[in-house]
Parts: structure tokens; sequence; C-alpha cells
């Protein structure tokens, strides 16, 4: 789907986990995060996946540097985010769930900016852009303003400018709120392109069927806690359903973490 | 009380502009409170004071009955109304146009007319408050020179200002209908630029074409004009009459404003919610498509950062106004410029306050636009770039716009006094400065189109610009015909900082 794919490998200190998140915590009006700790490996699709206001977005706003952790470490790739941000940012993209583009740029016009803003080569951001257009399905809108695109339509964009600079982290909160279901395929099978060639996904969801299918991995996280952690099938050890579904094995984590707290 | 009554909406948006206020009137930090009044207590006194010593010399023996007297009193009156006229149209525009609560609003079965009622009332209330509290300063110092009667100049404010609204809202309605609702924000930015300027544009051009003077009342004081006004016993005296203490007079302008204004949403409220529906539903322009029509540009993070910001201010209908009105208040100085260009003249005395005032104005403006109006506020966050370097970006836009606007000015000014042309630069540079530092103390980020925030996150900072931007044109006028009085008002543009740095709400 993509050219140029073997600048994927990550330059970075070897060996080092793709993102490691040590007793991180963050509290508002109460904890939102509470000593959370994740470990991911380079070339993983993980889930995170909880109940309202399990502390989600928060963590991954943290990790992202738009948020300040009240505790704890964050390194990806071996880089201290709290202490070097830019360069952790240099590998890192963030998706939101609220699509935010420009309305007053076209969908090009933003990724050309993007590519700016990452310091991309030129002749690369413009072959990147061409690609990411292409395969997201966004040929008719390229040359539209992003004030008349919907909001499936900007999602979309948002992804097409998170993925440009071909991030080595890739953070996404509910990725597929929005989009219709040729275009979730399409996400989908971006993704899995990605992680295919060594880069990471981390991301938040909803639609259980979507984490079960796609990660390696699912972390369930209940009042800023990580309660289960691990494949389909070791979670299905830990929620205690031998045959069930991601759905029933989640639902059964978190009632029991409600009924412990 | 009914729900989706008028009562109850102006309630909700009672409730709305008070927290909005409370906010930014704490600032975040009530400790400091008590040292935020006294300032502001200081500040009002200095301006009473300035105020006073102004008027003392020209109220004791003025002939308020005169004809002379009435025309500039008349004139300023106009002026003060043309500018509320142009606030006005601009403010009904967008509560057409901005979106906001509106959809959650015009989906509900509360009926939208009520609504609709409320904020164009509320829009009269905050122009005639926005005015009284410019003016009082001199209201007050005259009431206490020559007798309460001025106090009578409030009520001429709110006459005109439930007036100016009215208009507004039938200019604004008359363009639904003639222009449609994809051209009407367009044509209701340009008239609102328009209206606001014409007055005193064409008063200062007369009067450099005239006299070659910049001042408007070489015409209003002139002899052609005495003699074309209407005799003293006109209706036309009456605004002016209202405001030098004339009850009866002050009695009739207000109700004439308030009922014009009342009858105005009592026969068109009915078209308020429909034109805000079909406002909604403008199409939003659209290109041929086609692939990438042309590669894109090496640039470095800031680079690209910069040409973000220069294309979306070229791009933001609602800088038209803004930018189109400091240009037409240009005009007049560059009339006058062209005029005395290569005589032997004290022209830059007149030019740099003026040209000081508008490039701070533009500077205000657009520094809200880049600094706060940020449509992809995480993106900006999650960018390999510092903070720093963003902010640079941002400011670095805004002062390419202003040196691009204001180099024609200053190098004009340098071929007749390069010391003038200098105080000019110095004064150019310190006011947009200032109206930058301003807006990023009171930083609130929001999408651009966020127009209700924009203006209630931002009310301090609007006045804090505009003071300051005055300070910044006294200081320069003074400097630039060498007096030491400059450094007064060099002073009083710092208190003025001081003061919003102290108000500025934490980050």
């Amino acid at each position: 789907m993509f050219t140029d794919r073997s600048r994927l490998c990550v330059p970075m200190i070897s060996q080092a986990p793709a993102l490691e998140i040590r007793n991180l915590s963050k509290t508002f009006n109460e904890k939102a995060v509470d000593g959370l700790s994740l470990s991911l490996r380079r070339g993983e699709f993980y889930a995170l996946l909880g109940p309202n206001g399990a502390g989600k977005t928060t963590t991954l706003r943290m990790v992202a540097g738009l948020l300040k952790p009240d505790g704890g470490s964050v390194s990806i790739f071996g880089i201290d985010a709290l202490r070097d941000p830019v360069a952790a940012k240099a590998v890192t993209a963030w998706v939101p769930d609220e699509p935010m583009v420009y309305d007053k740029l076209d969908p090009l016009e933003y990724l050309e900016f993007v590519a700016g803003l990452w310091g991309m080569d030129d002749g690369k951001a413009t072959k990147r852009a061409a690609e990411l257009i292409s395969v997201l399905d966004l040929e008719a809108q390229a040359h539209m303003r992003c004030q008349g695109l919907s909001k499936g339509m900007r999602q979309k964009v948002a992804l097409a400018g998170a993925l440009i600079h071909d991030p080595q982290l890739i953070i996404l909160d509910e990725p597929l709120t929005g989009l219709d279901a040729g275009s979730a395929r399409r996400v989908k099978a971006v993704l899995k392109e990605y992680v295919a060639n060594g880069a990471t996904v981390v991301m938040t969801t909803h639609i259980l069927e979507v984490a079960e299918r796609m990660a390696e991995r699912i972390g369930v996280i209940a009042r800023g806690r990580l309660i289960a952690e691990g494949t389909l099938d070791e979670l299905r050890v830990q929620g205690g359903h031998r045959d069930g579904n991601l759905e029933d094995i989640f639902l059964s984590l978190v009632a029991e973490e409600s009924a412990a707290a | 009380m009914t729900t989706a009554s008028l009562p109850w909406f102006a309630r909700h948006e009672l409730k709305l502009a008070w927290r909005d206020w409370a906010q930014m009137a704490a600032g975040g930090r009530t400790k400091r409170e008590r040292s935020v009044l006294i300032g502001a207590v200081i500040f009002v006194a200095l301006l009473h004071w300035l105020a006073y010593v102004l008027l003392s010399r020209v109220l004791p023996g003025a002939d308020l009955a005169s004809k002379a007297t009435l025309i500039t009193l008349t004139a300023s009156i106009l002026l003060t109304f043309s500018m509320m006229l142009s606030q006005a149209i601009e403010q009904v525009t967008r509560a057409f146009y901005a979106r906001s609560d509106l959809d959650l609003i015009l989906s509900s079965p509360a009926s939208s007319r009520n609504l609709f009622a409320v904020r164009i009332a509320s829009i009269a209330l905050t122009g005639a408050a926005m005015s009284a509290m410019m003016i009082a300063p001199a209201i007050n110092a005259a009431a206490w020179i020559d007798g309460p009667r001025w106090l009578s100049a409030y009520a001429v404010i709110a006459g005109l200002s439930a007036f100016a609204t009215g208009l507004a809202v039938l200019i604004t309605l008359g363009l639904f209908r003639v222009a449609g609702a994809k051209r009407t924000r367009l044509i209701a930015q340009i008239i609102a630029a328009v209206v606001g300027a014409a007055l005193l544009i064409g008063l200062q051009a007369a009067a450099v074409f005239a006299y070659g003077r910049l001042s408007r009342f070489s015409i209003l004081n002139s002899e052609a004009v005495g003699r074309a006004a209407p005799a003293l016993d006109s209706l036309f005296w009456m605004p002016a009459k209202a405001l030098i203490g004339d009850a009866s007079a002050a009695v009739a302008i207000v109700t004439t404003g308030i009922a014009f204004l009342a009858l105005v949403i009592a026969v068109y409220a009915s078209e308020f919610g429909s034109n805000a529906i079909v406002a909604a539903s403008v199409e939003t322009d659209k290109k041929s498509v086609g692939g990438i029509s042309r590669p894109f540009r090496k640039v470095t993070p800031i680079g690209a950062l910069r040409h973000k910001e220069l294309t979306l201010l070229g791009r933001d209908p609602w800088l038209l106004s803004q930018t189109l009105m400091q240009i037409l208040y240009l005009l007049p100085p560059a009339l006058l410029l062209w005029r005395d260009m290569g005589q032997d003249t004290q022209v830059h005395v007149i030019l740099a306050p003026v040209l000081v005032m508008a490039f701070g104005q533009l500077s205000g403006g657009l520094s809200w636009l880049t600094i706060s109006g940020e449509d992809a506020p995480d993106l900006m966050a999650t960018a390999p770039a510092t903070g720093n370097m963003i902010t640079r970006a941002k400011i670095e836009a805004v002062l390419t716009v202003i040196a691009c606007a204001a180099a024609p000015f200053v190098i004009g000014i340098a071929f007749i006094s390069k010391a003038g042309a200098v105080a000019t630069l110095f004064g150019i540079v310190a006011a947009s400065i200032s109206a930058i530092t301003i807006q990023l103390w009171f930083k609130s980020t929001a999408k651009r189109n966020q127009f209700r925030r924009r203006q209630t996150a931002t009310k301090v900072a609007t006045f804090s610009e505009a003071f300051s931007s005055i300070f910044w044109a006294g200081a320069t006028g003074f400097a630039a015909a060498s007096s030491w009085f400059a450094l007064a008002f060099i002073g009083l543009a710092l208190l003025t900082l001081w003061l919003t740095s102290r108000i500025k709400p934490e980050n």
C-alpha cells in the first residue's frame, strides 16, 4: 500500500520498549489515573479498554504530552517523554476522538502544514500525502476546505495528518468514531499495515469487536488502574470465561473491580 | 418562570454573561482581588483626572447653546452612533452565523423568537455599556465641573445604542432578503466597516483637502458649515441638547431608541430563527476535484507555522471588517501625507499618533486570531516543536502583517521628518508588542469560529488593548513634537500593562 516503508526502523535506544509507563498518576477532582504501569513492545497493536471515566483518555493524553502527569514516568523508545518531549513527539502521532483540523485549510494544505511541523522532506511529504489521500479515499475532498467536510471525513484527514510523518508510535483515542463501515475498514487496514511494518499502535475503543480482532494484547483499566492485561486467551483465564468473547470478559472484569471497590 | 419564555432566556443569557465576567474579573486569583481593585481604582481616577484637566480649560465660560457648540456635539454624537451601528451590525450578524449553542436551541421546541429577542436586546445593552465605560471619565468630569446635567449623556448613550441595534437588525434582515444568506455575512462585514469609519474619514478627508489639516474640527467650526446648519430651535439638535442636560430631550431620545428597538424585535422576530437556520446551511466553497496539483514546499517547522497563520489570517471572514476599518482610518492620514509630501510641515506630529492607534488595534485583532484562535490545539501540543517556537511563529506572523502595512507610512513620514519616522516606528512597535503581550496573557484557546467565547473571554483584554494603544499613540504624538509630556503617556501605557498583568488569568 505504501512505498518506502523501510524507514520505519526505529533509530532510538535499541531494544527499549515502544512505550513504557511507570506509576503514572493524575488527579483532577479525584484520581483519574492511579499508579498505572504499562509496557508496549515494538510492532505491537495494543488496545486499552475501560468503562467511561476509567482514565483511558487521560493516560493517552499524558503519553502524547497533552497533560502533565502528577507522578510517574513515560518513556517512548527509550526517550524520557517528560524530560525531552520534542524528541518523543518527533516519533509519535496522536489522533483524538474529536477530529481537530483547520476549517479554512483543505486536506492537502493541512497535510502540507503537518509535514512542515515535523520537518519532513518536501518530496517525500508530497508522495506520502498522495498515498494517504488515496488510501483513505479523500481524493474527492482533497481541495475542499475542511469546514465543509463531515465528521467522518475530518477524522480521516486528522488520521492522514497523524500518519504523514511515518510515526513509530501511533496513539489513537476512539479512532473509528463517526466513520462509516467502508472508511472504518480502510482505517483498520492502514493501521494493520503500519504494525506489520514495525510501528506500534495503542488505541482506546468502545467497539470491543475491533479490539478483539485487531489487538495482540489488551489492557483493561478501571478507576485509573490496570486491572487486567494480556492476549485474548490470557484475559479469558483472568476473567474466568474460557469460551467467552471479549465483551463477556470485559464486563466480568469491570464488575469484579466495582464489587471490590 | 415558564420554560423558554422571554424572561427564562434572559435569565439564562444573564447567567452565562455573569459567569464569564466573574471568571475574568477574578482572573482565577481570588487572593489578589484587592490589589486588582486598588489598581483599577487608581487607573480610573487617573483617566478622570486627565478628563478633568482637559475639560476644565474648555467648559467654564463655554457657550453651550451656541450653534458652533451644538455642531461639534452633534458631530461627536453622530460619530459615536456610527461606531455603535458598526458594532451592532457585526454583533447581529454574528448572532445569526455563530453556531455555538444555536444548534441545540434551534433543534428544541423552544421559541427561537424569544432567544433572538433576548440576544438582540443584550447587544444593545452591551453596546451602551461599552460606550458608557469609554466615555464615563469625560461625562463625570463634565458633571463635576459644570453640574450634574451632564449625566444625561448616559441616557443619550442608552437611547443611541438601542436605536443603532434596531437599525442593525433591519440592515441585516434586509441583506438576508436581498443578498441571501451566503453573501450577507461578507456584505454585512463590509458595511459595518464602512459605516464605522465613513463619517470620521469623510470629515477628515474634507479637512485635509480644504484646510490641509487632519482635524475634523476644521470643517465643523467653519463658516460654511455654520451657515448650512439648521436653526437653533430645530429638532436636529435634540440629541446634542439632551447631552448637555435638556431633560425632555433626553427622555425623548431614550424613549425613541428603546421603542424603535422593541418595534423591530416585535415585527421581525419571527424571521430570526429561520435566518439562523439558513445561515447554518450556507454551502461551503468547493473547488473542482483533482489530485495533488503542486508539490509541497520544503519548510522548517517554524516556517510551516508562520505560513499556516498567514494563510488562515487571509481566509478569516471576521477579520475583514476589522482590517478594512483600520485601513479606512488610515486613508485621511495617507491623504495628508501625500498632500504635504516634501513640504516643511509638522504633519508627522498629527500622523504619528493616528498610525500608532490604528496599528495597535490591528495588532490586537490579529494577535487574538493567531494566539488564541487555534482550531487544532492537540496537533500543536503533540508536534515536535516547543511552546516557545509555536508562540514565536505566531508572533512573527502578526508582526509580518503589521510591518508590511506600516512600512509605507513610516517611509513616507521619513521624507518629512526622520525623527518623526523614528517616533512613529517606536510607537507602532510598542503598541503592537503591548497588544501581543496582552493577548498572550489572556490566551484562551478556542476555535476561530467560537465568537461568543472570543468576545466574552477577552473583554478585559479588549479594554486593555484600547487603552494601551491610546497611551502609546499619545506618547508618540508628543515624542514627535519633541515634548517631554511623552514620558507621562509612556508611564500610563506601562501602568496599563502592569494593571493588566495583575488581572491576567492564571494558566
